[in-house]
């Protein structure tokens, strides 16, 4: 096991490397769900503000 | 449908225009894009003395010689070949660890008067063959990769069938 | 991440197409998100605990499974930004500007990923952390694009003012792939020839390859989650200023609106 942590004597550059890049990607997705998340409310909320006035007439 | 397909001539016309201007920009500007020049360039194109430039090839077999100097630095020296040519380099200093003989090596420095080439600093350069240790060694062993030498081509031993590495 | 969440005022008929792309995106993307997960868990375990060590490079040969892969999004995602922003530009059809907007970011992420990995890779085995070779300074030159487009849609209040202007900046940009493909072998550059397209075999064991293309596919399909994700998250934002400026109409002149 310490020899996997180890990484031949490179742990110092690998476990970085993956670190990196998974944190990352989690980061981005994190931050696109909360993005969804508070457009889908904004759009909720407006459409819960009575009925709905239409601009464009009957397109 | 005239006006898309009016945007989609003036696009890929533009686009012709753009890769044309940078085709001839790259081109012009091709010793400067080059990261390292190899011992037969420097022959057909000499570099001017005291001009710091990068050289590259691979460290040539049975050239390397370690010592250490008046102030306890290790110093190397070793050949730059490209099969062509070779050039000798001495560096002073910690070499990277894929350092050896038969590796892609890139010093930076200048030339001396007496022809070597002077480091001041030694990249190693790996080429772009990638196996496990076992099989270097199954090859080495069987006679199809000379040690020292650049690995044999990669069609010679990946194939979907494992060669037998044990 | 339900489909419900799709738009359903078709009066919006420019966003009849978007509505359709929320119903088929909001149905496929919890799967393609699974998929992603998984699929990449497989490659980087399999990589860092089961793949052999390489002959000349160890166990830095691990830092591949991150690297490659997120150097081939990069330049993929990049493909598909110009492509979204050749139809944007030709076709005008609003989804493709959507897409524009939407794989930027992601792009941008996956190239700074690449670069970062590189640069820990390069360290112990070139012995430098950057180099400005041919292959290195093209792909940070991805970046700088990457953000500039991002820079540009931002700059406008309105997405539709910003498409035009980041659709060319993306197609002018679009010169630097082939760049980055062929600095290896166009020009003597630091970083190695490549190992995987290549005419003849490619260069890289079996036992390497498979769990590389393995990860490969599992940040393809965090590239496609990502990008579905943030284009639905765009569809909602238009929705809302479309509804906004609805209501702020209906405010100024309330005699004028039909009953």
């Amino acid at each position: 096991m310490s020899a996997f942590l180890d990484m031949g004597g490179y742990a110092a550059f690998v476990w970085p490397a993956y670190a990196v890049a998974v944190g990352a990607l989690v980061a981005l997705a994190a931050i696109s769900l909360r993005q969804w998340r508070a457009a889908r409310a904004e759009v909720a909320r407006l459409e819960a503000l009575g009925p709905r006035r239409r601009g464009g007439g009957s397109a | 449908m005239s006006r898309k397909r009016r945007r989609l001539w003036i696009l890929l016309l533009c686009g012709l225009g753009l890769g044309s201007a940078t085709a001839l920009t790259l081109t012009a500007f091709e010793d400067s894009l080059v990261f390292f020049f190899s011992p037969s360039d420097l022959a057909a194109k000499p570099m001017p003395p005291d001009r710091p430039f990068r050289v590259g090839g691979l460290v040539e077999a049975g050239s390397v010689t370690r010592s250490t100097n008046a102030e306890g630095r290790a110093e190397t020296a070793f050949r730059v070949t490209d099969g062509a040519r070779s050039l000798r380099v001495t560096y002073t200093g910690i070499l990277p660890d894929l350092f050896r003989e038969g590796q892609g090596v890139v010093a930076e420095g200048r030339l001396r008067p007496d022809g070597s080439f002077a480091a001041t600093s030694v990249l190693a350069r790996h080429d772009e063959t990638y196996m496990p240790p076992e099989v270097a060694d199954a090859l080495k062993r069987a006679g199809h990769w000379q040690p020292g030498q650049p690995p044999p081509p990669a069609a010679q031993w990946n194939t979907l069938s494992r060669p037998a590495a044990n | 991440m339900d489909g419900n969440a799709a738009p359903r005022g078709s009066s919006l008929h420019r966003f009849a197409n978007p509505g359709r792309f929320m119903r088929l995106s909001g149905a496929m993307l919890p799967w393609l998100a699974a998929l992603a997960i998984a699929v990449s868990a497989l490659g980087l375990v399999w990589g860092l605990a089961f793949a052999p060590r390489d002959w000349q490079q160890g166990d830095t040969v691990r830092i591949m499974y991150v690297h490659v892969p997120a150097a081939w999004m990069a330049m993929g995602g990049y493909l598909g930004l110009a492509v979204a922003s050749f139809v944007s530009l030709v076709w005008r059809h609003p989804l493709a500007d959507i897409a524009a907007a939407a794989i930027a970011p992601v792009g941008a992420v996956f190239t700074a990923i690449c670069l970062i990995t590189g640069s820990l890779w390069g360290k112990p085995m070139w012995g430098t952390w950057w180099v400005w070779d041919a292959r290195l300074t093209s792909v940070l030159v991805l970046f700088f694009l990457y953000l500039g487009h991002i820079a540009l849609t931002a700059a406008f209040d309105e997405p539709d003012r910003a498409a035009r202007p980041a659709a060319i900046l993306a197609l002018i940009g679009a010169v630097n792939l082939p760049i980055i493909k062929f600095s290896v072998e166009w020009w003597n550059t630091l970083h190695q020839p490549a190992s995987v397209t290549r005419l003849d075999a490619p260069a890289i064991h079996m036992d390497i390859l498979w769990p590389l293309l393995v990860a490969a596919a599992g940040f393809l399909f965090a590239f496609a989650s990502l990008v579905l994700l943030r284009m639905r998250t765009a569809i909602l934002e238009r929705r809302a200023r479309a509804l906004m400026l609805a209501r702020a109409a209906a405010a100024r002149l309330p005699e004028a609106m039909p009953a």
